[in-house]
């Protein structure tokens, strides 16, 4: 079938900011979607929220619109663009929502779009759990015993019937939102009520408990024409019981035989047929009983899904790019394979390797958070990797998580002792590794390897974890070769020779090598080459060499054969970020693909290394070449002795390059752009104060300490109140403010643990002063200043964590001259080439300079569609040797509109986690709020990140002293806007006294029902909630988790509570504009 | 761990890979294949048709659920040796019983691991299908160039005669309900109680007696050397001739067959059988550079238009070119290398397919090809 000529115009829904359970996917997705409708002629409309995605680049889409993902929005959009067809399968749960509001809503029936992708039945038998259930039954599939409650008595009834431990699961939500294992009655009804509140229709579905299963996935792809194929199969390592993207997950499935595997399919096929899935990729779950392979259905997802993004990475398949192009008509057998060239896309991916995927979790963020694995996802971000055995692949994954281990174990950061014999407690440890066994957390497979040295037989473990025994007998081999390395001791050639293969094949990384044998890293490595042991790159083909393939996209092994054979061309390697993190996410993705893009138009051939498998730049379609990779000081320099890169780019893919920089550097890698040396100039305390000393630039009173006692001296001499941090880390891990020497002490102990080899940085905390972000271009002689954003929270606010406005909201000419001014003496002196950003604070009339880094920031996409500058490119074209003057550069000083950004959090994952900002950086993603005005933008930005403004109601007002003169103008303008003011008895006292009138509430521990209760009871609409320190804590913890379980704004700065007001005002006055970035940067700034 | 002996495997052209010992310990040759079917080893090793091949598997683990009684194509495993990355040695199946290493060594089937498969693919795909030696027992090259001279090339062979049945025999257990009965229609399976399906056994798949069993056959399996008039007194309603190893020319006994039953009986041909319904209606056969192995192959029903992921297994095609334009339609192609995969004659009921309808291992979309064959009994016999 050819495809469609009646469809012009086509409107595709990004999934919004980077949320736990939704993340970079759907940046690829959407990407991929709009090149390949964009290659087939289609004009394209797009609506994203989240502005530090690709997608969201004005020349991916005809026209793009960056604004709140709301039903309301979008039709506003559509009302302008009068799109043709809406293709809401690329953005993930949010977009797919979206297309459901309005095609019941009427709304795309009114302006004529359709929708392609998936109809909205189909959407509703797949997402309408109760419609699919009975779907499963008219084909004869089985489902988990249990059904849906609208009510906790509906519940306990159910509960009757399929007993206990019974799985709860919200309907409509993201991510497993919610979804939790009740084991007893008093846990279930907790549970149950907690599911009836995060649904958003107040329906849980209640099923038997599947727990302990084998689960695995497949995805689906159909045509027009109905034709049907499996792209990959997915087996988790992690049973039933743990939320899919907890799991550490396997490609292709390892333990079927193919008539269980044939059976799958044949039911994958069915269900996509009975859901009326009519083109595009869907993804499918299935669980098995280990002991008697019965197998049931338990969801399907009709759109590209996280699982879809693994898949394709997995399998060298596209299924977004295939999904789009489906979508309007063409089939499957009219399409190409792109990775063979010569064969149809109309066929089944095989694998001559194996993949495994491992989650990330950054539960040292949130100290509080329970940490056991469930059915809610918590992990933040995900790293692929490619062997040719299971043993290989999980040693390379587990160390591209960059969670500072290097493999399975054996790297010096064992909690055990290798030998029970060297343990003063074995028995002891054996009972905590049983615990650790038997409750899934993010440190289960490290206790598998513990298991088996401490002589437990597999199937002890396998009774404790139940992962299958093959993981299990695959983990044991690397233990087992580990004892044999153990054995050998120091190594030595031509003794083990075949030793040193054995277990470079099996995934051991030099590290770990190093650590086992007594010797160092540089040693192993230096050895290994000797013995010729070095890797060969092998090509993810779909087709297991069947064919020759056209797209070099490999992964590293140990065998015969290399097949990646360099070429003769100028070349650029840009190595990227690797697993999304908290502080370091799409932002330095989005970076290090545009210096691709840019670098490939300055006709480089570019090497990109990555091993996250969400991300646009590991899409084969991206770079010239592409090696799934981990970003380790080995698998980097193993790639750069092949391809021996004329420049290598460090800089744009945030701390994980950098951290290799200076050893990179000194192995002579040549490292283009900003040197390594200046980069660590910037974060070296000692010499950037000195620095700043020679340039006249003032920073806060610092001093470095190795000591508590050197702490408190250098504290006392500064002034309380400080902010202690322990050096090298981004996104403030581990940084706080402390009021005293208590604390400070408190801080001490704990923070060097965190990392005992760096002193503690302790700077004078600026209280009430404002903070700006600069980003800038530097070519070592000129320098372009691309945006100056202001904070809207005060100092002490993670930059990452702080809604801010470009331009600046407050801020006299003559403070941005000065800010200006400094950002140029300081890219000069630090001999900046490429990016650079400023952190400034002001307070007082004076200006402070806080940080610089001379390299990528988390603002960069932010300043660029703020801007229209694409400002990563045009760094990474100066990098490679381009002056500033060769490019027409706006000016940036004159801005026609406000551009918000407003970061998002993950509290609603991790209950009990208090809801409040600090100097350490929470959040795990960012939408942009454009407008006209400030408080427009602002607005805007609040929408997007789910956060609905009241436009009415009543306010809650709690503030600490400092804050008590300042809230008066807030709450008086509050009150003029129609809100009836409530405040807890101090702050009511306060505004009275400013002639408000004004309710009182009673603080948490004053007695009942308190200001919580009146959240919770939805008698309040807007909170205004200011930190007082240690003891009010307990009243914040409760205000914000009532304030985040009802969704109502909570506003912990008085500039946000301000900013707030302004936005209040507007949107009770007007309906928000849409603007489409194409049109503002052809205005003009 | 365990330690396997030494051993190698030697390509004609001199090629040689170094590995483990896998299953039994010896010396084997034939032509080295490769399959990437990236499970169903076991269905894959009791093939008939891959006698006389060494089976060189993509997909690097193997072995991984181990082997159950009832996934079996044959009685015994028939490749002549086996090639793996890693071979698994603790299968982990709710159905399994052995492991793969102890069933090869139990078959006597010499096998090799720890080589770079890749590797090998790459070079057959390059340079073409080529005779191997594995060895565990003799691991110097020089040593064992000469087997080369008593292992013949698979171009002309006859391996028939090595795989088809002394006897005939009734074939009565049907598809296991376990693993189809939730999706395929057998309703019509009453009526066909008393149609009798002929099979010439060329080395057939027992998946293949399972599916006709299945849609109501009473089925009857025969030698090879069975002559049409001893056929045609067994009176069939329908006469399948299966699939099967090797060269399809020098099968010069099951051609002659088909011609004398061609116009007698309907004809249903699978794979070597369909090679060889080729030849007896006029066309020729060639050898392809590597043959087709694997569960992934799509082809494209040129009737319906309809594309359908195939189970393949063959070294020889059908020449498009070569058969009667006006008695033959083309049904079927290969959408990756555009080669023939089935026709149909156009007044007889004849028609065959190259790949494999009964699946097994692969998947399950062209079973609806059996309903054909029971729907052309059915028509004729209305």
């Amino acid at each position: 079938m050819p495809q469609r000529k009646d469809l012009n115009k086509i409107m595709i829904v990004g999934a919004g900011p980077i949320i736990i359970g939704q993340a970079c996917e759907f940046d690829y997705s959407g990407t991929q979607a709009c090149r390949a409708l964009k290659e087939l002629g289609y004009d394209i409309v797009l609506v994203n929220s989240n502005p530090a995605t690709i997608m969201t680049d004005p020349e991916l889409a005809d026209r793009t619109y960056i604004e709140p993902l709301t039903p309301e929005v979008v039709e506003t959009i559509i009302a302008r663009e009068r799109p043709d067809a809406l293709l809401p399968t690329m953005g993930g749960q949010t977009s797919l929502n979206i297309a459901v509001a309005l095609a019941e809503s009427g709304a795309l029936e009114n302006y004529g779009v359709e929708l392609i992708g998936a109809k909205l039945e189909a959407i509703k038998r797949a997402e309408d759990r109760e419609l699919f259930k009975l779907a499963m039954e008219r084909i004869g599939l089985e489902m988990p015993k249990g059904g849906f409650a609208k009510s906790l008595d509906e519940a306990m009834e159910i509960v009757h019937q399929i007993g206990y431990p019974a799985i709860i699961r919200p309907s409509f939500t993201l991510g497993g939102t919610g979804g939790s294992v009740a084991y007893n009655v008093e846990e279930y009804k907790e549970l149950v009520t907690r599911g009836l509140n995060a649904s958003p229709i107040g329906e849980v579905l209640i099923e038997e408990s599947i727990l302990g299963w084998k689960e695995y996935e497949l995805e689906v792809m159909r045509d027009l024409a109905d034709n049907v194929v499996i792209i990959c199969s997915i087996e988790n390592l992690d049973p039933m019981g743990v939320h899919t993207g907890d799991s550490i997950t396997v490609a292709p499935a390892q333990t079927l035989t193919d008539r269980e595997y044939q059976r799958m399919r044949d039911a994958a096929i069915r269900i996509m047929r009975e859901i009326g899935v009519e083109t595009g990729g869907s993804n499918v779950q299935f669980a098995v009983h280990p002991d008697t392979g019965r197998m049931v259905v338990i969801e399907m997802n009709p759109r590209v899904s996280r699982s879809s993004a693994l898949a394709s990475k997995a399998t060298g398949f596209p299924i977004a790019k295939m999904a789009a192009k489906l979508a309007v008509g063409l089939t499957l057998d009219e399409i190409q394979n792109d990775i063979t060239g010569e064969t149809p896309a109309c066929f089944e991916p095989v694998l001559d390797y194996v993949v495994v995927k491992i989650p990330r979790w950054d539960f040292e963020k949130f100290p509080l958070a329970d940490i056991r694995l469930g059915t809610q996802m918590k992990s933040v971000g995900e790293v692929m990797a490619i062997g040719r055995t299971f043993k290989e692949a999980l040693q390379k994954g587990l160390r591209s998580l960059e969670k500072e281990r290097y493999g399975l174990g054996a790297d010096g950061k064992d909690r055990f002792p290798p030998f029970p014999e060297d343990d003063p407690h074995p028995e002891q440890s054996r009972q905590r590794i049983r615990e650790g066994l038997r409750v899934p957390t993010n440190a289960r497979i490290f206790y598998i390897r513990h298991a088996f040295r401490y002589g437990f037989s597999v199937d002890e473990i396998y009774e404790l974890c139940r992962i299958d025994r093959w993981f299990l007998q695959q983990i044991q081999q690397i233990v087992a070769l580990e004892d044999e390395l153990r054995q050998a001791g120091k190594l030595e050639l031509p003794k083990h020779r075949e030793l040193l293969r054995r277990a470079k094949q099996f995934g051991f990384s030099d590290v770990q090598l190093a650590h086992i044998s007594g010797m160092s890293e540089d040693e192993i490595r230096e050895l290994r080459k000797q013995a010729g042991i070095v890797p060969v790159y092998k090509t993810v083909d779909t087709c297991a060499a069947e064919f020759r393939s056209q797209t070099p996209y490999f992964y590293s092994t140990y065998e015969l054969e290399n097949e990646a054979a360099p070429r003769d061309r100028k070349k650029i390697m840009i190595l990227g970020g690797g697993p999304n993190r908290i502080g370091q996410g799409i932002e330095f993705d989005y970076c290090a693909v545009h210096a691709v893009l840019a670098l490939k138009d300055e006709g480089y051939e570019t090497i990109m290394v990555n091993c996250n498998p969400e991300t646009v730049s590991t899409d084969y379609d991206i770079a010239d070449r592409l090696y799934f990779e981990p970003l380790t000081f080995e698998d980097v320099m193993n790639i750069i002795d092949l391809e021996k890169p004329d420049g290598v780019i460090v800089q744009f893919g945030g701390q994980t390059p950098l951290k290799l920089a200076l050893r990179l550097e000194k192995a002579g890698v040549p490292i283009i752009g900003t040197s390594p040396e200046s980069i660590d100039l910037a974060e070296d305390r000692q010499r950037f104060e000195k620095l700043l000393a020679s340039l006249g630039i003032r920073q806060p009173e610092a001093g470095t300490a190795f000591s508590f006692d050197d702490a408190k001296a250098i504290a006392e001499r500064i002034g309380y109140p400080v902010l202690v941090r322990p050096s090298y880390v981004l996104g403030g891990r581990a940084m706080e403010i402390v009021y005293d020497a208590d604390a400070l002490k408190a801080y001490i102990d704990r923070a060097t643990e965190v990392s005992p080899e760096h002193p503690i940085l302790i700077d004078k905390f600026l209280e009430d002063a404002f903070e700006f972000d600069v980003d800038a271009i530097a070519d070592g002689e000129r320098v372009f200043i691309g945006g100056i954003m202001q904070h809207i929270e005060e100092a002490g606010i993670h930059s990452g964590d702080s809604s801010c406005m470009l331009p600046p909201y407050k801020l006299t000419a003559a403070d941005e001259a000065i800010l200006r001014q400094q950002t140029e003496t300081l890219a000069k002196a630090l001999n900046t080439v490429g990016l650079i950003n400023i952190q400034f604070a002001l307070k007082d009339g004076q200006i402070y300079v806080l940080e610089v880094n001379p390299r990528a920031s988390r603002t960069v996409p932010f300043v660029g569609k703020a801007t229209g500058v694409p400002m990563a490119k045009i760094a990474a074209k100066v990098m490679a040797g381009r002056q500033l003057r060769e490019f027409s550069l706006p000016d940036t000083s004159n801005h026609r509109h406000m551009s918000c950004k407003t970061p998002v959090f993950p509290f609603n994952k991790f209950t009990g986690v208090p809801v409040y900002l600090g100097p350490e950086m929470k959040s795990t993603g960012e939408v942009m709020g454009i407008g006209d005005t400030f408080g427009e933008a602002f607005a805007k930005a609040q929408l997007g990140a789910g956060f609905r403004l009241p436009l009415f109601g009543a306010a809650a007002i709690s503030v600490n002293d400092a804050d008590k003169a300042t809230v008066i103008p807030i709450a008086r303008e509050l009150a003029r806007l129609g809100f009836r003011l409530k405040a807890t008895r101090g702050t009511a006292q306060a505004l009275r006294a400013a002639g408000l009138e004004v309710g009182i509430l009673h603080k948490v521990n004053e007695g009942r029902p308190h200001i919580a209760d009146a959240i919770i009871n939805g008698d309040i609409q807007l909170v205004i909630n200011t930190p007082l320190g240690r003891e009010s804590r307990y009243d914040e913890y409760a205000i914000g988790a009532a304030a985040l379980q009802r969704n109502i704004p909570c506003l912990t700065t008085l500039s946000a509570a301000a900013a707030a007001v302004q936005a209040i005002e507007f949107i009770q006055k007007q309906p928000f504009s849409v603007h489409c970035l194409q049109e503002l940067y052809e205005n003009g700034q | 761990m365990k330690d396997y002996k030494d051993a190698v495997l030697l390509l004609d052209d001199g090629t040689l890979f170094r590995g483990k010992a896998f299953g039994a310990v010896g010396t084997t040759g034939g032509e080295v294949v490769f399959n990437t079917s990236m499970a169903g080893y076991q269905e894959i090793l009791t093939d008939p048709s891959y006698k006389g091949q060494l089976v060189c598997m993509t997909y690097p683990h193997i072995g991984n659920y181990g082997i159950n009684a009832s996934d079996v194509e044959s009685v015994r495993p028939q490749v002549s040796g086996f090639i793996v990355r890693e071979g698994c040695t603790l299968p982990s199946n709710w159905r399994a019983g052995d492991s793969l290493d102890k069933y090869l060594q139990q078959a006597g089937i010499v096998g090799i691991q720890e080589i770079d498969t890749r590797a090998l693919t790459r070079h057959i795909r390059e340079h073409g299908a080529k005779r191997g030696i594995i060895s565990s027992e003799e691991v110097r090259p020089e040593k064992l160039r000469d087997r080369f001279e008593t292992l013949p090339e698979m171009q002309g062979q006859d391996l028939v005669r090595h795989v088809t049945c002394r006897e005939a025999y009734e074939w009565t257990e049907p598809l296991p309900e376990t693993w189809y009965s939730a999706f395929e229609r057998l309703e019509k399976a009453h009526v066909f109680e008393r149609r009798h399906l002929v099979v010439i056994d060329c080395g057939v798949k027992q998946n293949i007696l399972r599916w006709a069993r299945s849609i109501g056959f009473r089925v009857t399996v025969v030698p090879a050397f069975e002559n049409a008039d001893q056929i045609l007194r067994r009176k069939p309603h329908a006469v399948l001739v299966s699939n099967g190893p090797g060269d399809p020319e020098p099968v010069t006994y099951v051609i002659d067959t088909l011609r004398q039953l061609i116009g007698q009986t309907p004809l249903f041909g699978i794979c070597l059988g369909h090679q060889l319904l080729g030849l007896a209606l006029g066309g020729r056969t060639f050898k392809l550079k590597y043959g087709h192995h694997g569960g992934n192959h799509p082809v494209k029903n040129l009737l319906t238009g309809k594309v359908e992921i195939t189970s393949q297994n063959h070294g020889f095609a059908v020449d498009p070119g070569t058969l009667p334009k006006n008695e033959i339609e083309l049904t079927h192609v290969n959408l990756n290398d555009h080669t023939l995969e089935g026709f149909r004659h156009r007044n007889l009921p004849i028609f065959s397919v190259q790949y494999h309808p009964e699946a097994s291992p692969g998947p399950h979309d062209s079973g609806y090809l059996f309903h054909e064959l029971q729907n052309m009994v059915l028509n004729r016999s209305e």
